[in-house]
Parts: C-alpha cells; structure tokens; sequence
C-alpha cells in the first residue's frame, strides 16, 4: 500500500516511539497536521510561538532522555525555532526538528515563506537535511533519530518540501543505518584508562568536576562510588548540577563564576583535576591561565573535540562517561585523602553562600520551595540570577531534575521548557523558577498549558529588574541602570487569571511559605509572583575572565 | 604553519558550506580550498590548505571536521611527503615586441600556451605554489591581465618515507 509523505512521516515517528510532539501549524505543514487529524497514537501540544515548540521539545528531551519534536511551517515558523534549536546545540539536548518547506519546484525563487532553514541551521544543528525526493524520507528520519539521540546528543532539523509530503510512495522503514561518517566511540582506550588509573592512585588531592554529560550517560550512581571510593570531592556545573544529590557530604557545589568558594578554591588547589562530561566553558574556568594551575587533568568526553580544546589535558579518554567510569571503578583501589577533606570542610565553614533570610530575598524563596518539595522536583529556570540562585540553593535528589540553558542562556526558555517536562514527566512537580524579564518573552505559552491542562507552576523571582545585567551595572559600570528596569512590570497575576490559570502574589515574607504551598497543590498551571528584594546580588561572583579563585563576595 | 588537510567526504549537497562554514565558523584561514570526485564516485575530496599557528589548532580542525557527519576521514597531509599541485590559468600582455620573450620564460618553467590573441596569450602552468608563484612574479612585468587558479590539491606518496 502506498502512503502520503505526510503519513510516512507520521509512521516513522511512531516506530521511534514518538508519543507527543510541540507544534505550529502553517500553509506548508498542513498536510502533516491534517494526517495528525487521524492519527491517534502522537498527541500534538499546539504552542503558541514556534519558539515554544523548540524549548518544549527540549525540555521533554532533558527531563525524559528520550529525542524531543517540534515541528514548525516554512519561514519565519523554522526560523522562530532557531534560538530553540541553538539553545539544544549547546547543552547537547536530542532533539528532532521538523520543519515545512515550500515545494520542490518554487524553491530558490523566494517563494512566499521560502527560508534556507537548513543554511541558517547549519552552524547550531548536529546535522540537518533537506528532503527533496520521497524515497529518501524513512532513511532521513531514521538517520536523524539516531544522530539526535547517540554520542554528544544535539539537535537534528529535517525541512521537508510540501510537494513531498502530498505525494505518496510504499513505506518501509529502513532496518539498518549507514552512517560511515558518524560512529561514536563508547569505550574509553584502555591505555588512557591505565594512566588515569595511576595519576587517580598518586593524587594527593583529587578534585572531581562533573557536567551535563554525565547526567546524559546516566552516570550518576558511578560517579558517587568513584567520589566515595577515592574521597575526592565533587564539583558540578549547572549542567551536572543533578548528577549528585545535592546535599552528599561530597559535594561542595558548582564551581566557576558564581560557584561556591569552596568549589573555587578546590580548582585552584587540587593537584588532580578529572573532568568528566564538562567542556570547560568560560562560566567555569574564569581565566584560564590561573584555571587548575597545580593540578594534573584528567578529561573524559564523549566528544573527542572537547578535549584539548580550551585547555591542555594529561590524560584524555574519549568515551560514555557511565562506560568509562565503569571501566575506572573496577581498577581503582579505595583511597583516603583526610588532609584534603579538612581543607575543603574548613573552606566551608568559613565561606558559606550566605543571605538575609528575614527579608524576601530571592535566596530565601528558592529555599522554600527546596523545603516544600524536598528536592524532588522538576526545576526549569530561565536565565539570570534566579537562575544561580537556583543552582546554589536548591538541593536536587534526583538526576535530570534541573533544566536550563547553561551554554547559549537563552532567557525565556524556562516556561516552555517546563511544559515539555510536564509532558514527559506527568506524575511529577514541575516548577519553573523564572525571572520577571525572562518571563515576559514566552508568557504566552500559559495558553498552551492551560489549554492541555498541563499544570507547571512558575515562581517569578521578581525584582523588577533585568537583575543580572543590573548587578554587572552595580559592579562594572557605576551603577548606571541603563535599560535594565522593568518599572511597567505587568500584574502577573491577573495575566494567569486572563488566560485561565490561577495566581497569587507575595509581597511580604510571611506569606511566602503559604502561597507556594497553596500553590503547588492546585491543580493546573499556576504563577506565583513574588516581590523580591530588589537589588538582592549574586555572589560569589567571579567577574569575567577573572582568575576564578579571586572573587566577589569572598574576603580573602 | 602551512597545513594540507585532505577531507574525504560524502557527496551531499551542501557539504561544501558545511566544510567551509566550519572553518569561517570557528575561524580557521583557509589559504586555498579545492574539491573534485574521488576513486568512488559517492565520495569526493575537499583539498584545504590552512594557516595555522600551532598544532593545536590544527588538531581542532580534524576534530572538529570528524564532527560533521558527511565528513568520513580526514588526514594532514605531510608537506615532504605528498605530492602538491595547482592549475593557474594566466592571461599575459604579449605584443610583437615582448612575446618572445614570454615564450622563453613559459617554456622554462614547462608552462604551455594555451591561447594565443594579437596582444596576449594564455599561459597554462602546472605544479607547487612556489612555482606558480614564481611564474607570476617574472611575467609580472609584462603586464598580466587576468590569473585564474584552481587551489591547491595534494595527495600522499606511494611509498610515504622511501622517496
């Protein structure tokens, strides 16, 4: 029997297991959205910005592990999708991207809605394809699935050409891929493994430093023994930040530009550094010269171009973090490092991350919710200060709990995000802690979320400012507050209520622990608006290509 | 250093920006780029000289290309022992009075002409860059009115190490 291009799709989606995907329909898509009309197995979530679509998809890609989809129309729909996809690109977030094209024969000629999505994505997808013969279409979407979700994971973007998915063709989904420019190696060399084997043995003081790709390989139980079993002590970055309960005595928080002090001064003391799944990106190593300077690095990756590329590294193992530890743990002796511990426990004693808990800090909000939910939910963040303070005060239990934009920081991200999360993760809390600019750039996705009944609640931090930008303007430009006032903020609690969820508002301390409790047991989506302090900074602070154990905040 | 990177790739449309990008991307300089069919009509071969300041850098480049997913090997090729080569194509004034004289020079360097008008010629030349270069250089003088090279192309020895 042959099938519609359009239905071939949807077949295809099915046999990767595709159940849901974040969408926007448009004049050269219709004919996906109208086999979709049919089909009962894929649910589509309609967002109301393309934007949405993206972070949704991502949010579904992080929370879950499994590849993400959001479909856009042709022009300025794949073209709202891009900041999403970028986003994705640089936290290495699986996800597929569908995107409608003008027809085979009116491409090149600027044709109404005609965007080259697959030129403008090349720079911020894994891989992209433009479809121009039906035959091609199982192959592409298998092939796409496949690179999304294996290796360094990251996003993939398909553009069909309408004229494709109105014609039909037999379907048969390819059993096997041949990808012989893509093959991404697992299994760190066994060299290396010795070596690293033998520089853990001798290390007097061992620092692990851990990013988001241990949370993609799932290494989260294997990064607590080898913690344990070396007593070394553990810094994650934002993107690693769930890969180890955040109250293991061993953890001693993020490090870099607003790390703790104790996580910096460990960077800068350890004579062992073994950085696993993280990248070294600017936000961590401050200045790099005076980055690890007495430490010798150890850098497990999955992407053999990470290592090597921002700093010199002794022992590299290109390898899945989970495989490669596995593979660590079973040659490594247990080891005490007393001196060491006492450092780090003395640090943390005398620089703890410190606020005025009597007033409505921003700080102290982040702990209640950290008190009500015990760690166990599912935090998105948008991008700013409420989104370190969220880092350094909310304690995760669990492994892929905390979704954020860490390396584009993409302010907006954290709502959509939150709906894909929730779709992915329905018996779960779902928070998103965002910012009152953040906010305001995807608020409209509170009609999606009412309208599918997906009940994320979102806690504005809200100081009435762009905060993060303000709070460099304190430090690094006199205080001129150019353009980082939101004066005009709206009520956003009679926005939630015109849109059809619930609000409330905060202004006083005493009634923050009630209202969030309130809050999250109400069913459906909630926003609750807290008055901050308003000129409350985020510190430690590392400023900006500064040496990352010289910092703001720190009397040393 | 001047580097020689060979890229086998897949023969995808597009795959040219996406090498290309890459390099522009990341900012790698590229000297010359040139690109043909290989041994297996489904591969081509991209020919990249670059720039670059240290072998970290080029290191990256390898890296970096092996990310792409068309791209199926990559190989820096060493300058003693490949063989290198570029077309130049180049449009010479060649009136009654000097033409003999770019006739000697051509014929020198084993250029060839390739056409001939009443005041120019059209000088074919083959081999390294230096030699390209060099050609250039000395019919210079005689006024050159166009060059048209198709970047360099390079491939390993037969027996790399036993020249």
């Amino acid at each position: 029997m042959k099938l519609s291009g359009a239905n071939i799709l949807l077949e295809c989606l099915e046999r990767e297991g595709v159940e849901v995907i974040f969408g926007y329909p448009g004049g050269q898509v219709i004919p996906i959205y109208d086999a979709l009309y049919d089909n009962s197995k894929i649910r589509n979530i309609l967002v109301r910005h393309e934007q949405g679509a993206a972070h949704a998809a991502d949010g579904y890609a992080r929370s879950t592990g499994k590849v993400g989809v959001c479909i856009a129309t042709s022009g300025p729909g794949a073209t709202n999708l891009v900041t999403g996809i970028a986003t994705a690109y640089m936290d290495s977030a699986p996800i597929v991207a569908i995107t409608g094209q003008v027809p085979t024969f009116m491409l090149g000629r600027d044709s109404f809605q005609e965007a080259d999505i697959t030129g403008i994505t090349m720079p911020i997808t894994k891989h992209n394809y433009l479809v121009k013969d039906i035959r091609d279409l199982p192959r592409v979407i298998k092939e796409a699935f496949h690179i999304a979700a294996t290796g360094r994971p990251g996003p993939v973007l398909i553009d069909l050409a309408k004229d494709i998915t109105v014609q039909t063709d037999k379907f048969k989904y390819p059993e096997k891929i041949d990808l012989p420019g893509y093959k991404p190696n697992y299994v760190g060399n066994t060299r290396q493994i010795k070596e690293a084997v033998e520089g853990i043995q001798k290390a007097e003081r061992p620092l692990i430093y851990i990013g988001g790709g241990v949370v993609t390989s799932g290494a989260h139980a294997e990064i607590i023994k080898l913690a344990e079993l070396i007593d070394a002590p553990v810094t994650p970055t934002l993107m690693g930040l769930t890969a180890i309960p955040g109250d293991h005595r061993l953890n001693i928080g993020m490090l870099g530009m607003h790390g703790t002090a104790t996580a910096n001064f460990a960077v800068c003391e350890c004579d062992l550094l073994i950085a696993i799944g993280a990248r070294f990106d600017d936000r961590v190593t401050g200045k790099i010269d005076a980055f690890a300077p007495k430490a010798k690095i150890i850098h497990i990756d999955i992407d053999p171009a990470e290592i090597g590329k921002n700093v010199r590294v002794d022992v590299p193992i290109v390898g899945d973090a989970r495989m490669v530890l596995e593979n660590l743990l079973e040659k490594l002796e247990p080891q005490k490092h007393p001196e060491w511990l006492k450092q780090i426990a003395a640090w943390q004693k005398e620089y703890p991350l410190r606020y005025e808990p009597h007033k409505l800090n921003p700080q102290r909000v982040i702990e209640e919710i950290n008190a009500i939910t015990k760690g166990d939910a599912i935090i998105c963040t948008d991008v700013g200060q409420h989104q370190m303070w969220t880092a350094q005060f909310y304690k995760f239990t669990q492994p892929r709990s905390l979704i954020s934009s860490g390396g584009l920081g993409t302010m907006g991200f954290g709502f959509p995000a939150a709906i894909g999360a929730q779709i992915g993760n329905p018996d779960r809390l779902v928070i998103d802690i965002a910012g009152d600019g953040s906010f305001q750039m995807n608020i409209q996705e509170l009609g999606t979320a009412v309208a599918n009944r997906i009940p994320v609640k979102v806690v504005i931090i809200n100081n009435f400012y762009l905060g993060m930008v303000r709070q460099w303007q304190e430090f690094f430009f006199k205080k001129r507050y150019s353009a980082t006032a939101l004066d005009h903020n709206p009520d956003f609690v009679k926005i939630a209520e015109a849109f059809g969820a619930k609000g409330f508002k905060v202004t006083e301390i005493g009634q923050l622990r009630s209202a969030l409790e309130k809050a999250f047991e109400t069913p459906g989506p909630v926003v609750v608006d807290c008055h901050v302090e308003r000129e409350e900074n985020v510190l430690p602070m590392v400023p900006a290509g500064g040496a990352i154990h010289q910092m703001i905040g720190v009397n040393n | 250093m001047r580097h020689i990177i060979s890229t086998l790739v897949v023969n995808q449309p597009g795959v040219m920006i996406r090498v290309a990008g890459l390099f522009s991307r990341r900012g790698y300089n590229i000297e010359s780029i040139a690109v043909g069919k290989s041994e297996d009509p489904a591969l081509s071969r991209i020919i990249i000289v670059v720039d670059a300041d240290d072998d970290q850098v080029v290191e990256q480049i390898e890296k970096q290309l092996y990310k792409l997913i068309d791209v199926i090997k990559v190989n820096d090729l060493p300058p003693d022992e490949s063989i290198e080569r570029e077309l130049a194509l180049i449009k010479v004034n060649a009136g009654s009075q000097s033409r003999s004289e770019v006739l000697h020079i051509v014929n020198i360097f084993r250029a060839k002409i390739v056409d001939v008008g009443s005041r120019a010629v059209v000088v074919e030349i083959t081999g390294g860059s230096d030699k390209v270069e060099a050609l250039i250089a000395l019919l210079k003088p005689y006024g050159i009115r166009e060059i048209v090279r198709t970047g360099q192309i390079a491939m390993l020895r037969s027996n790399p190490g036993l020249r």
